[in-house]
């Protein structure tokens, strides 16, 4: 698997990250690399092999229904940079 | 009853799917011990987990599990004893991971089925494809400021059910009595109170056209659709808008779009070039879900008695016809106020009146059988009064009257204004007698065989006895006289 140049382009953009035309190329070389060290992967033989999702207690552990948080709102609000009043602000976003 | 589309070359036909999210009912959020209430002051009911602070884990609400199954059970589908969570990645304001934690491809519900009754009696199977859990999001508010929108988080992380559906629908009608027919279900079992008035219950409608016996076409997915008759409309206005771009050559676009009542059209909500990618992959923090059988069991072996069995029993039970069974358990409460009123009286005059009077009483009144201002027993009590002769069913309806009016009992009401009917056939005699006396001009009609006077004379009778006889005597009294 190869990424071309629209690809690299569309990655960025999904992930809202601004890139330059001429950073491109590096990009594409470096994410291609990854990619062929990662495909290394398929040279293993798993037929008839379950996935392996962890180690050790394979499953969800499930907690009781009841509130045992919340009411912590300026710790919630303590990172924001322009909190008004109880709220997150965010630059305007209408679609 | 086929429900085409007539365009210009021909009837096109109507394909509809219907994604519906709806709101468990849970005290607390899918994956933090914040509460899921309605309400609340801004991001009070928000943990640092649902605000996506760096290292917060999620760890799973039991109860939210058991309402996906219960709601599965409900739907008559298959319960996965095994499934996972996958990040949904997308960038909003008011999802602050960055990305929504959901069921892609192992939800926890699988095919089930729904089955819809039409207008004209006829019924319907509308498949359903898989339920699953997922995160709702926060809540953006745009109106509070010219420059900025505002954020609060205290929906985000409380626990959605999605439950998609078979592209099986097709016309608006079944689209509206499937999801008539779901929010029964859901509020039956409990797991979600189908407000769509506050969100609690939401519709995507999918749409397409097809020609008689083609496969499928490209369908549009219409977001967020927040009441039955939008839904209805939405189909409506989206499929005209298909036919004709099939009809001028055009092809349809795959896109989200928006339904707008004002208009009663579909925009376009967002272009081709920024469609959603949102690039799934399995949650890492989050190990596979894994629920026993037997756990399985014990919660169907709780599940209240759901419309389609509590309508067959009412048929078969009361002897009540199937139109009026589906009206009696429409609503729980309102079954349970039928089955109070019904338990050791005549099951079918106990319908009429719950159906009938009570019913345009509460009507009339703005009340809700909640808070209904004539209970379940004092009904009954006024239809014992009917059943042993003691008032007839004219005067019964303004007993009832009274009852509204008072919340007095039937037997006072009845004892205090003297409207016991009369049984005595010596007084009902009398006022025949009287009647025919007042009216001998009628009476040669009559007897001259103008046979439909006799309803006058009942009437004259009646009248004369301020309501009160009892009308099998005094038809009876008439009949020998005339």
């Amino acid at each position: 698997m190869s990424l071309d140049p629209a690809t690299v382009r569309r990655i960025a953009r999904l992930a809202r990250i601004g890139i330059d035309e001429s950073d491109l190329p590096a990009l594409q070389r470096e994410l291609n690399g990854i990619l062929g060290w990662i495909e290394q992967l398929n040279e293993v033989d798993i037929d008839g092999v379950e996935p392996m999702v962890g180690t050790g207690h394979a499953a969800l552990r499930m907690r009781e229904d009841v509130v045992t948080d919340g009411g912590v709102r300026d710790a919630v609000l303590s990172n924001a940079p322009d909190a008004a009043g109880p709220y997150y602000t965010v630059p305007k976003v209408v679609e | 009853m086929t429900y085409l589309i007539e365009g210009r070359d021909g009837p096109w036909e109507l394909v509809v799917g219907l994604e519906v999210h709806a709101q468990v009912i849970s005290q607390s959020k899918l994956f933090s011990g914040a509460s899921a209430s309605y309400g609340g002051e801004p991001n009070t009911h928000v943990s640092l987990v649902d605000a996506g602070f760096p290292g917060m884990l999620p760890v799973i609400n039991r109860e939210c599990v058991a309402q996906a199954v219960r709601t599965g059970l409900g739907l008559k589908a298959r319960v996965n004893l095994e499934s996972r969570f996958d990040r949904k990645n997308y960038f909003y304001a008011d999802l602050p991971t960055g990305y929504q934690i959901s069921q892609f491809t192992h939800p926890i519900i699988g095919e089930g089925a729904v089955e819809i009754e039409l207008a004209d009696g006829s019924t319907r199977m509308i498949g359903i494809t898989r339920l699953h859990l997922e995160q709702d999001a926060g809540k953006s508010m745009h109106d509070q400021d010219p420059a900025r929108s505002f954020i609060d988080l205290n929906r985000a992380g409380v626990a959605l059910m999605e439950i998609v559906s078979e592209p099986d629908i097709r016309s608006p009608e079944e689209a509206g009595a499937y999801l008539r027919k779901l929010r029964m279900i859901l509020r039956y079992l409990g797991t979600c109170d189908g407000n769509m008035e506050e969100g609690s219950m939401r519709a995507d409608v999918n749409v397409s056209v097809r020609k008689a016996g083609e496969p499928f076409r490209t369908r549009c997915e219409i977001k967020n659709v927040n009441s039955i008759r939008y839904v209805m409309q939405a189909i409506e206005v989206e499929a005209v808008r298909q036919v004709e771009i099939w009809e001028n050559g055009g092809s349809v676009d795959q896109e989200t779009r928006l339904f707008d009542p004002a208009r009663s059209e579909t925009r376009s909500l967002r272009s081709k070039e920024d469609a959603h990618d949102y690039r799934y992959f399995p949650d890492p923090d989050l190990l596979p879900l894994v629920i026993e059988e037997a756990w399985v069991q014990d919660l169907a072996g709780k599940l209240p008695e759901l419309p389609d069995a509590k309508r067959q029993r009412f048929q078969d039970e009361y002897g009540i016809p199937r139109y009026d069974a589906g009206v009696l358990v429409a609503e729980q409460a309102t079954a349970d106020f039928y089955e109070t009123v019904a338990r050791g009286r005549d099951p079918r005059l106990a319908a009429n009146w719950v159906i009938g009077d009570f019913f345009a009483a509460l009507n009339r009144t703005g009340r809700t059988i909640q808070d209904s201002p004539i209970s379940a027993d004092a009904l009954g009590g006024m239809l014992d009064l009917i059943t042993d002769g003691t008032i007839n069913g004219k005067i019964a309806k303004d007993v009832f009257e009274e009852m509204l009016e008072t919340g007095e009992a039937a037997a006072e009401i009845v004892e205090r204004k003297g409207l016991r009917q009369v049984t005595d056939t010596g007084a009902i005699d009398a006022a025949v007698q009287a009647v025919l006396d007042k009216n001998p001009d009628k009476l040669a009609e009559y007897r001259s065989g103008k046979d439909k006077l006799f309803g006058f004379f009942v009437g004259q009778v009646m009248k004369a006895m301020a309501g009160k006889g009892n009308p099998a005597l005094v038809n009876e009294a008439l009949k020998k006289v005339l």
